[in-house]
């Protein structure tokens, strides 16, 4: 067992769990944030992507392949970081418009993606929307609701 | 019928898409209940042979687990799908890799790894039978000898099929003898004969979340009597698991309560498969005396869970010189798997689309499900119409380049139109127009200006682009009597302030129920969209609605809310002198006013059909479907001859799906179908070896991500239909049957070369592009001169 501080979410937090648990289940178990969701447990889905902070700033991550001991004053923002009062973040406010969530389990890792694709390209291309999704799977839309959430999520955020 | 603004046609935000964006949806793994113990499956390792032995090794507290075996299911070992074939729990007989046949539970999920290691199973194999070819091969061999059973896995007793043989259908354009002396004639005298052989390979449903369920048992304490069982999970279909735990509990149905979850996709993965997680976990709850939750890791269920049937379809056709379908034959083989499970259903939706939009003045489809050992196939969005519709729509692109006609030109020779009857002779009253589909589509995509300038560029390019069309329909609803014999009810409750509530067992799992039906429930009752509720399925509270499968919960369930909705406005018009029209403040207060005298008004509608449908199950003859949807869709491809990598760079399809009821949401269902028809035709392909799923692993079971799919143009015709409300027919399998084709039409147009198996992956066309100097036709068919009159015409034109 190691104990690790983290923030979530603006939250600080002090765990004591095995240093190789995944970060993914300290999120889910250890503070109830089922937000975050496995799919395939091995990187490829990006169910359980979050962004993760070591000091260089938020990456987009697989929870599922990150130990706890990494996240060792590290600052992670999940899906339920995104809207902490009742309103929701434009982001999520263009994918629930514009269709970008069908059966929703692909769409917190989606959400976060999205909002890692903006901070990085504010206006982004195709080419850009694409790239930045690539690690993210949907069987539901066929990505094109997804697309359009996010061209909508970029107009509104640069107004 | 709406007296405010219309809500039909328009497209209201997804009722419960707020929960879903914030994160806050609970899913199944997101549930626990007090007390909670985890379970897991332990499972064969080989695919044909009987149990030896099984023996626990010590070193493990066993006593610490519950433990169950086939001998512990208080009822029938059976998982009731169509037949009592499957058993629930393998007792000593395997016939697939993965076969369940020990359950284990724990309080710890962590000590269930350590514990599933512990267990060895010693086996006495048996060769296994992996594929239709192998599986005909020994009914071939017991023809020849009666005594040549070592090959026969499944007997066919008491299930209605034959030795290794699920089901069989036999469809003729008429009377069957007097089709079959048609059918001899007109391939006496035909122009042209071109037969095909087409094969497509399985596919997994590959929802992004895996099966999970919560089950839980109670026993009487005193006489330890089960008293019923509670499955809550991830599903498509609450009362076909409350059928199966009827089996295998023994137990009265209103025993068996299920509870449907908010469900992670599902795909027709979850139509069978819940019946097999629900009764296993609520097994493992009965022994332990706790709720048990099992949630299946990605490998575990892509290696153990339904997959689309593979299969092989052959077809020969004699055809006029000027391009005229004059007969028919269709064989039709799917791998159904090694229990029946839902095999003879989705052979019967195969036989069904076999003939496509086409008049066949003579046609005969047979069709039939085989045994393999190889996990139960099941069901899968297009549910057996994939397949048939892949091979149909190649070949009708052979039948055009073997007469020289265009893929255009040979379809608008042959559609089915407004008054022509099917083949089952089904005539269609409602209009029917594939002419102006085609001429759409066309015109929409660029077809002939693409098609010009790819002919014109590929000569001189290493990347050759192509592009291909396919001509389809499908059938929404259940087929022939099916509907009336579901017999479907739906409630809509008016609750205590005033505002209807909808109870149905027809589940949300990401297409759109909850939303189209309380639009539906809007406009009929002329309330705002937000002021209409519909439950969670809740089999203790919801009517048996139907399953939520074969693209009938629009059109069918919509249009039993429909009557209801108008039902409710007839009563609150006689009983509560509810104006017409009405405001919302009117409604609430009749309404209200209703309730107080009355205590409860509740409106109840059950299936009616539309129009009058005569389907005969013995001949196959008859209405198939209560409506139809047809569309036409566009692929562009290029293929890349120094990666030997097909792409799919642009796609178009047009629909007519009567009206469209919640537009942003139709077109996530077409271009959703459309991503899983494009993987289904260059990516997705299930490598089996022995009978055991070797790529179960999202890493190496490709499916389509954002960086492989093409801009997807989505168009409707909207031709409204009476069967379903404000004139919708189903919309969900369709766009799933056309992509395969339009890409395989597409890529022989890029390259010359006539592919017909998917999945169509590099290797393949790598080996068929270098093999080509020796293979003198170019397809991947030998074909036979004596009666494919093509060999001459076909000219390839790659150049490589």
């Amino acid at each position: 067992m190691t104990t690790i501080h983290l923030t979530v979410n603006n939250q600080p937090h002090t765990l004591t769990v095995p240093p190789m648990k995944r970060l993914l289940d300290l999120l889910r178990e250890d503070l109830s944030l089922t937000g975050t969701k496995e799919a395939c447990g091995e990187g490829e889905c990006g169910a359980c992507a979050i962004l993760l902070d070591t000091g260089s700033g938020p990456e987009l991550v697989n929870s599922c392949l990150i130990p706890a001991l990494q996240a060792d004053n590290a600052t992670l923002t999940t899906i339920e970081g995104l809207a902490p009062d009742a309103a929701l973040h434009p982001i999520q406010q263009s994918f629930l418009q514009a269709g970008g969530a069908q059966c929703g389990i692909c769409t917190p890792g989606m959400i976060l993606a999205t909002h890692h694709l903006l901070t990085q390209h504010p206006n982004p291309t195709e080419a850009q929307i694409r790239e930045g999704l690539s690690g993210n799977l949907c069987r539901c839309t066929g990505y094109m609701r997804i697309f359009e959430s996010i061209r909508q999520a970029a107009t509104e955020t640069a107004r | 019928m709406s007296q405010g603004n219309p809500i039909l046609g328009t497209s209201p935000l997804r009722k419960e898409g707020r929960a879903k964006v914030l994160g806050a949806t609970q899913y199944i793994d997101d549930l626990t209940l007090p007390g909670l113990w985890h379970g897991t499956t332990i499972r064969s390792t080989i695919a044909r042979g009987r149990i030896k032995s099984i023996t626990f090794d010590p070193q493990i507290n066993w006593s610490e687990y519950a433990i169950v075996r086939a001998a512990d299911i208080p009822g029938e070992n059976s998982i009731v799908h169509l037949t009592r074939d499957h058993p629930c729990l393998a007792a000593t007989e395997i016939n697939h890799v993965a076969e369940p046949i020990l359950l284990l539970a724990h309080p710890e999920k962590s000590a269930l790894l350590a514990a599933r290691s512990a267990i060895h199973i010693d086996y006495d194999e048996l060769p296994g039978v992996f594929t239709i070819e192998a599986s005909e091969a020994a009914v071939e061999a017991l023809h020849h000898d009666p005594n040549a059973t070592s090959n026969i896995i499944w007997s066919g007793s008491n299930s209605g099929g034959t030795p290794n043989c699920f089901k069989q259908y036999q469809m003729h354009t008429g009377e069957a003898d007097e089709t079959e002396d048609a059918l001899a004639a007109a391939f006496e005298s035909a122009d042209f004969i071109i037969t095909g052989e087409y094969t497509t390979g399985a596919q997994e449903q590959l929802y992004i979340e895996p099966n999970g369920v919560i089950a839980e048992c109670d026993i009487d304490p005193a006489t330890g009597h089960i008293r019923g069982v509670t499955v809550r999970g991830s599903m498509q279909c609450p009362y076909y698991l409350v059928h199966a735990l009827a089996l295998v509990f023994n137990l009265p149905e209103e025993n068996c309560r299920v509870l449907q979850v908010e469900t992670g996709g599902a795909f027709g993965g979850k139509e069978d498969f819940p019946s097999v997680i629900g009764s296993h976990a609520a097994l493992l709850a009965m022994k332990c005396g706790h709720p048990v939750k099992i949630i299946y890791d990605r490998s575990e269920d892509m290696a153990a869970t339904t997959k689309r049937h593979p299969s092989r379809t052959r077809i020969r056709t004699a055809v006029s010189r000027d391009g005229k379908l004059l007969a028919g034959t269709i064989d039709i083989a799917l791998d159904g798997g090694a229990y029946a499970t839902l095999s003879p259903v989705v052979l019967s939706r195969a036989t069904l689309h076999a003939p496509g939009p086409y008049k066949w003045p003579h046609l005969r489809v047979r069709a039939k499900a085989m045994a393999t050992n190889i996990p139960p196939h099941g069901a899968f969005r297009g549910f057996g119409a994939p397949q048939s519709l892949f091979a149909l729509e190649r070949h009708i692109d052979k039948i055009a380049h073997t007469l020289g006609l265009t893929p255009e030109e040979i379809r608008r020779r042959n559609f089915l139109s407004t008054g022509d009857r099917t083949a089952t002779g089904q005539l269609l009253t409602e209009p029917v127009d594939m002419q102006h589909l085609l001429t759409r589509a066309l015109a929409d995509s660029g077809y002939h200006a693409r098609r010009d300038r790819f002919a014109a560029e590929n000569p001189t390019s290493r990347i050759k682009r192509g592009i291909g069309i396919a001509a389809f329909m499908h059938g929404a609803g259940f087929t022939g009597s099916g509907e009336r014999r579901l017999n479907s009810l739906v409630h809509l409750d008016i609750l205590p302030n005033g505002l209807p509530q909808i109870l149905v067992s027809s589940t949300e799992f990401g297409q759109g129920t909850n939303t189209i039906l309380c639009q539906v429930a809007a406009e009929a009752l002329a309330l705002p969209y937000d002021d209409i509720l519909i439950h969670q399925p809740d089999t203790t509270l919801v009517p048996d609605s139907g399953p939520t499968v074969a693209s009938r919960t629009a059109m069918i369930v919509g249009k039993l809310v429909e009557r209801a909705a108008h039902q409710i406005l007839t009563t609150l018009r006689t009983h509560a002198s509810l104006p017409t029209p009405h405001t919302r403040a009117q409604f609430i207060a009749a309404a209200q006013s209703y309730l107080t005298r009355h205590n409860h008004l509740r409106a109840s509608t059950r299936y009616q059909p539309a129009t009058k449908i005569h389907w005969d199950d013995d001949l196959y003859r008859g209405d198939a479907y209560p409506a139809y949807a047809w569309a036409v869709y566009v692929a562009e491809v290029a293929v890349d001859l120094s990666t030997y990598t097909a792409t799919v760079t642009r796609f178009d399809a047009l629909q007519e799906v009567g009206r469209v009821l919640h537009p942003i949401l139709a077109r996530g269902q077409i271009e959703g179908g459309i991503a899983q028809g494009i993987g289904y035709a260059l990516y997705e392909k299930c490598v089996y070896q022995n009978g055991h799923l070797m790529n179960n692993q999202m890493t190496n079971y490709i499916m389509p991500t954002s960086a492989d799919l093409p801009t997807i143009h989505v168009y409707f015709e909207e031709t409204p239909s009476p069967h379903g409300p404000g004139g919708a027919k189903g919309i969900g399998e369709l766009p799933m049957d056309g992509p395969a084709p339009a890409i395989l039409n597409a890529i022989e147009d890029a390259t010359g070369i006539a592919f017909t198996a998917i999945p169509l992956l590099p290797e393949d066309i790598f080996e068929r592009l270098t093999a080509y100097t020796t293979h003198p036709h170019g397809g991947t068919e030998d074909l036979n001169p004596a009666t494919d009159l093509d060999t001459e015409t076909e000219s390839p034109r790659v150049s490589a």
